[in-house]
């Protein structure tokens, strides 16, 4: 049942993760053997502008780092939701968070007016304005979809369908009032493309991903004990009501940051943990770091494949992870038609 | 007084309970099918704040207690649980342990002697989605016995069970009940919910019957199971004698 010692696959994945960073870094239109990165990274450092050295540490790596922090944000964020959620189907994009958090985005895009020009500020105040939408949407689906006696999946995709819509019409309700810059950089998102990585980029969702690491981990055995519900969890003496208050609003803030930096990059919060599961079990305990690092190195391998696929041009990353992660879908959906009489498909 | 005393006035659920579960003590509820059996449970519990009244834990009031203290020597089953992520047996025993700080060897040994007590000990590698109805709640049973296994500092323990045989064949529920026999004589004090009036005799050694959320009778068994307040509350026919095996009341319909 299980492949792996709960412990292995930490080191498995601490040591894969250098690999795909180099790999990725070598690769791309122009490619940089591996054994000239160290050269080059001493050169840009000393202030060197080679062309190679550009590409590499100005334009690849940041696109990386970012990446590979994203990942981390998105697969907690999946991880934390379906434990919240006590089911292995919620994911941060099927349910409407994803697209909520694009909603607020795309409202400050439109109406932040001058603030935006300035760089910093302007991709914090997105970044607060994804939050909000994002919050506002995990919020939704939760109340519509969880009751004394569980999550109804049917109910909790149905309000993520109710909410991309309603996200989708406010989005198109924006555009219509947007300029031709503003335009393009809401159509950016929605594709969830890392194109236009930069190191202010990486350092927004890098807040986000230390905030994950920091707090997730230590709500693991409170989320183990969530799974038997929440009553159980009660009479095992967790706090529940601040449980859910802490992982709502840490998964809207990831997703938000993550929306606002990227846009929707699908699935990757729904495949990432089930991976981890099917390795080692679903004890949060384990399941939360190596969600965290597996999120990371497969999106370094979804980003790096969107740049090479099609040379010279590239695919937006959220096409990638979408045409893996639909099929995914919709085989642990059947997965779970099969077994429904356990209940968790009405 | 140590233990649970409840008093509460709800107009629509519960109305007017008082009683006292003293270490040491099984006492059965028993009520037709709507009658506050589960709200009863909820509000004893603390899930839910009566109305009017109070509900004392452990000489203090259930809300007054930090959940994790609680949760040290007050265990509760549900009817069911729904879990459906791919833990092992063992794992979700050990999650009866998560309000405690023992350790992993002695949680380990914990789990161990929980499965055992529920004839589980066969199961801990299986996968708890994969089990039947039945061998799902003896886990179940399990992770709430090693929730209150060991002594915490003097607290009374007390064990709250809603309807726990429900599932179980014959061998099992014979088990559950002589298992809850066993916790009393140690001194836990047992709350339980049961259908099964001739069940419920065998254990009890107080009972209370609920009717549309209020007290019709509570006493020992004998006091309790006539076959007036038979009739008066589930409306049947029946008769009451004693039963050769143990002497208990049984119940004839």
């Amino acid at each position: 049942m299980r492949l792996l010692h709960q412990r292995q696959l930490l080191w498995i994945l601490l040591a894969i993760l250098p690999v795909v960073l180099v790999v990725g870094l070598a690769s791309g239109a122009v490619f940089v053997p591996p054994r000239a990165l160290l050269g080059h990274f001493a050169e840009w450092l000393g202030g060197g502008q080679s062309r190679d050295g550009l590409i590499l540490f100005s334009i690849r790596l940041p696109r990386l780092i970012l990446a590979a922090l994203l990942g981390l944000v998105l697969a907690g964020a999946g991880a934390a939701m379906q434990g919240l959620f006590r089911n292995p189907l919620a994911d941060p994009s099927l349910i409407g968070v994803a697209s909520g958090a694009s909603a607020g985005a795309g409202f400050v895009v439109v109406f932040g007016g001058a603030f935006l020009s300035a760089g910093w500020l302007g991709m914090s105040l997105v970044a607060a304005g994804a939050f909000a939408g994002g919050f506002v949407a995990v919020l939704l689906v939760y109340r519509l979809a969880t009751t004394a006696a569980g999550t109804s999946v049917s109910t909790m995709l149905l309000a993520g369908i109710a909410i991309s819509a309603m996200a989708g019409a406010l989005n198109s309700l924006f555009s219509f009032f947007a300029d031709n810059d503003m335009l393009r950089r809401i159509s950016l998102w929605q594709m969830g493309s890392l194109e236009g990585a930069s190191w202010e980029r990486v350092a927004i969702v890098a807040v986000a991903a230390v905030l994950m690491v920091a707090v997730l981990p230590r709500q693991s055995q409170a989320l183990n004990a969530l799974l038997l519900g929440e009553s159980e969890a009660r009479h095992l003496g967790v706090a529940v009501e601040a449980l859910k208050r802490r992982i709502i609003l840490i998964t809207a803030f990831g997703v938000g940051i993550a929306v606002a930096s990227s846009g929707i990059v699908a699935f990757v919060g729904l495949m990432v943990p089930h991976w981890v599961r099917l390795l080692i079990g679903p004890d949060h305990r384990f399941l939360i770091p190596n969600s965290l690092l597996l999120g990371a190195v497969f999106m370094v391998v979804a980003d790096t494949l969107a740049r090479v696929l099609i040379l010279p041009a590239e695919l937006p990353t959220g096409v990638i992870t979408a045409m893996l992660g639909a099929p995914f879908f919709v085989s642990l959906l059947i997965q779970q038609r099969r077994r429904s009489y356990s209940g968790v498909l009405p | 007084m140590r233990g649970v005393s409840l008093r509460l006035r709800n107009v629509q659920l519960l109305e007017g309970l008082d009683f006292t579960v003293a270490p040491g003590e099984v006492l059965a509820i028993l009520g037709p099918n709507g009658a506050g059996k589960s709200t009863l449970l909820r509000v004893l519990t603390g899930e839910w704040p009566a109305t009017t009244g109070e509900v004392i834990f452990n000489a203090r009031p259930i809300a007054q207690w930090k959940a994790e203290d609680r949760a040290r020597s007050l265990a509760v089953l549900p009817q069911g649980t729904n879990l459906d992520f791919p833990f092992t047996v063992a794992e979700v025993v050990m999650l009866g342990r998560t309000p405690h700080r023992s350790g992993q060897v002695r949680d380990l040994a914990i789990v161990a002697e929980a499965l055992a007590a529920v004839d589980a000990s066969h199961l801990r590698e299986r996968v708890y989605t994969q089990l039947s109805g039945g061998e799902k709640q003896r886990v179940q049973l399990a992770r709430v016995l090693a929730q209150i296994w060991e002594d915490n500092g003097g607290q009374p323990r007390f064990l709250i069970l809603d309807e726990p045989t429900a599932s179980f064949d014959l061998a099992h529920q014979q088990l559950t009940l002589d298992l809850v026999r066993t916790l009393a004589g140690q001194g836990f004090g047992v709350v339980m919910v049961l259908h099964d009036l001739n069940m419920a005799a065998r254990c009890a050694t107080r009972m209370l019957l609920l009717s549309c959320g209020r007290a019709m009778e509570y006493g020992p068994p004998l006091q309790v199971l006539t076959p007036d307040n038979i009739r008066k509350v589930f409306g049947v026919a029946a008769v009451v004698q004693s039963n050769p095996l143990t002497g208990n009341p049984l119940v004839i319909t």
